[in-house]
């Protein structure tokens, strides 16, 4: 400890777990809108990532909400949230805003989209899959070629409702941080959109990650071109969420308020790995030059020309570097902006337990869940559009 | 031992006279002087004459303090209660900060504090060095004495109780509230222990129950005001530097003592609109 903090600031409250809780959900809506990309885009470059993009969205919503109620003091009361929520909270609207996001727009979209194929694999499974997969239809089993256009036409307007209602989700949680007026750190009225700028980038770089692990392990081709077009969008991502990041910090230091002090202190100390190196070098102008030399979507004749091989990896590592780069983040608004006193006199530190309840080991095992979840999920729902599918055989 | 600190032992427990002390409860002496019978109907001729336009309702009369705050059958509405700090009386004894961990039950390990004492040591050059050992507790350890030393003094922190909480803005499910009286509390069996008011308050007012595990706060010890008794760390503050009561009205000790003092409020650029006015503030205090 450094200076003077107040009494009750003798601990973090928001501990490892609530850091996870905006790196999930960010996940989330960065996934859905790269899908939507291709659906209301037609970016048809993308279309391979386009279904594996919503189980992944799916599977990581399932788990968002578990750091938080993990973190409860009473979990059991949790749905006191839902019954009777203080309309003046911000926090209140979450069991909303992430309800209307699973059950309307992402459950909904990833139905009508599967439809067709789950009517084709209950009619050619035997036994309980039979069943599931007849379960899941709805009993809506006509692949007429107008209630295909009608699924379609239904999942199109579905995506235009869920660009915003995405927007929403990772905004939202930044408005959580962004409206706290008590601790300089966080009340930004950019941190909803700086959110939103680094959901997209973790999104993007998520799915990359995914799509090119489970083709090579499927031993099916990557697609070069969807490779590349992803790595395009996610440079432009970066760009922009850099830019934004670097607003809000220009802004803040220029404005110099009594707060520039402390704050200046806690990134030259306490926050300069994880802040400066990891967040700034690593997760953010590393990949900005990598993408930006070798990239051919982004000029056709790129800096550096590199074999598709070596474009492969440095995809792959650029993502990877993307996805340390925003958990880095994640941590430096949520434990740097209690790592000062609101005396704005001291810093104090945080120490990660390993076991307990918000341990290091319930934070990995938080993480390593929805990939758990999106495991099963392929295996039910097989995302895969290759030449001759054959989704028994896939997984 | 340290005695209980609602039960005055000694004559330092005894609440100062001063112009913040709350009425006692005994009604006031005549007036000894002897009183002929002309001059008492001459007074009371203008008393009468005086009082007339009272009668017609020409004129009001602001709201007088009605006696020990939140007397036993009086409503919540007819109050407003804050609380007053004279800087310059706090002599950072402690006794405040004892006073409230045994008469509200607060746990005794670190970082469960409903109030506290804060000690500025502000040298030559304005920089200024605060310390709370234990939320001051146990008194403070002696200062060196430097020559470089420009001011130090003392100042008691608590729950602002503001009268636009954001505390209670933010609780997602209503369970920090802010009464009638204007008391922000917290309803322990209702809290879901999110902590996001604790994040809210700008003052670090707030803490987490280490074993029930909800927000806990100052509750300006509700349970006492409203039997008509005064919180327990204004009872046991040895030089009054506390004055607990009424905000609003003219007479009452609490605007009295902000009439008479120049007070501020922390943080007034939050715009909480906190209710514990400090006199003689420095500007060093946030």
């Amino acid at each position: 400890m450094q200076g003077y903090i107040y009494p009750n600031e003798f601990e973090l409250h928001w501990s490892l777990l609530i850091v996870l809780y905006p790196y999930l959900t960010g996940l989330v809506a960065g996934a859905f809108i790269l899908a939507s990309l291709e659906r209301v885009f037609n970016v048809r470059e993308v279309q391979p990532t386009y279904r594996l993009a919503l189980l992944t969205a799916l599977a990581f919503l399932l788990v968002a909400p578990l750091p938080l109620l993990t973190h409860l003091g009473h979990p059991e009361r949790s749905y006191e949230i839902f019954l009777t929520p203080n309309r003046k909270s911000a926090m209140a609207m979450f069991g909303f805003v992430y309800a209307w996001y699973l059950a309307v727009v992402l459950l909904l979209e990833i139905w009508f989209d599967y439809r067709k194929d789950l009517v084709g694999w209950a009619r050619a499974a035997r036994g309980f899959k039979r069943w599931l997969y007849y379960g899941l239809t709805l009993g809506a089993t006509d692949t007429s070629e107008k209630a295909l256009r009608f699924d379609d036409s239904a999942g199109r307007w579905i995506t235009i409702i869920g660009i915003p209602s995405a927007f929403l989700l990772h905004g939202y949680v930044g408005f959580i941080f962004g409206s706290v007026k008590a601790n300089p750190w966080w009340s930004s009225v950019l941190m909803p959109v700086v959110f939103l700028l680094s959901a997209i980038v973790s999104g993007i770089a998520l799915v990359l990650i995914l799509y090119m692990v489970t083709t090579l392990a499927r031993w099916k081709p990557v697609d070069m071109r969807c490779l590349d077009k992803l790595g395009q969008f996610l440079f432009y991502a970066i760009v922009v969420d850099f830019s934004l990041e670097i607003l809000d910090f220009l802004h803040r230091l220029y404005e110099s308020e009594e707060s520039i002090e402390i704050l200046s202190r806690l990134i030259e100390g306490r926050l300069f790995i994880s802040l400066i190196v990891l967040q700034l070098v690593l997760g953010t102008l590393v990949p900005l030059a990598i993408l930006g030399l070798t990239s051919p979507a982004l000029r056709p004749r790129p800096l550096i020309r590199v074999p598709d091989e070596l474009r492969r990896l440095l995809y792959l590592g650029s993502a990877i570097l993307v996805q340390i780069g925003i958990l880095s983040i994640r941590w430096n608004v949520v434990i740097g902006g209690q790592l000062f006193s609101k005396s704005l006199r001291g810093l104090t530190v945080y120490k990660v337990e390993f076991l307990g309840i918000e341990g290091l080991a319930m934070a990995l095992g938080l993480l390593l869940l929805p990939l758990l979840i999106l495991w099963g999920l392929i295996r039910l729902l097989p995302p895969w559009q290759d030449p001759a599918p054959v989704p028994s055989a896939e997984t | 031992m340290i005695p209980d600190p609602t039960v005055p032992t000694g004559p330092g427990l005894t609440p100062a006279p001063s112009d913040g002390a709350e009425p006692t409860g005994s009604a006031p002496q005549p007036n000894p002087e002897e009183v002929n019978r002309r001059e008492f109907v001459h007074s009371l001729a203008a008393a009468c004459a005086s009082g007339l336009p009272l009668w017609l309702g020409a004129i009001r009369v602001p709201a007088q303090d009605p006696g020990p705050p939140g007397a036993p059958g009086q409503d919540a509405a007819d109050h407003w209660y804050g609380m007053g700090v004279d800087i310059s009386k706090c002599i950072g004894c402690g006794r405040c900060v004892y006073a409230c961990k045994v008469e509200n039950d607060v746990p005794m390990e670190p970082g469960c504090f409903n109030t506290w004492v804060e000690r500025y040591v502000i040298d030559t050059k304005g920089e200024a060095v605060v310390d709370s050992p234990d939320g001051g507790i146990a008194g403070f350890p002696s200062a060196p004495l430097d020559p470089n030393v420009r001011k130090t003094f003392f100042v008691p922190k608590l729950c602002n109780h503001c009268a636009k909480p954001p505390c209670v803005q933010v609780c997602p499910v209503g369970a920090t509230f802010i009464t009638p009286d204007g008391v922000v509390l917290v309803d322990e069996d209702y809290c879901i222990g999110c902590r996001y008011c604790i994040q809210a308050c700008p003052y670090g007012a707030r803490w987490f129950h280490p074993t029930k595990h909800v927000a806990a706060k100052c509750t300006f010890c509700y349970h006492r005001v409203r039997q008509g008794l005064r919180p327990a760390c204004v009872e046991a503050c040895p030089t009054g530097a506390r004055i607990f009561g009424e905000i609003e009205g003219r007479a009452t000790p609490l605007a009295r003592f902000v009439r008479f003092n120049d007070t501020q409020v922390l943080k007034p650029n939050l715009n909480t609109r906190p209710k514990v006015y400090y006199a003689k503030l420095d500007m060093e205090v946030r």
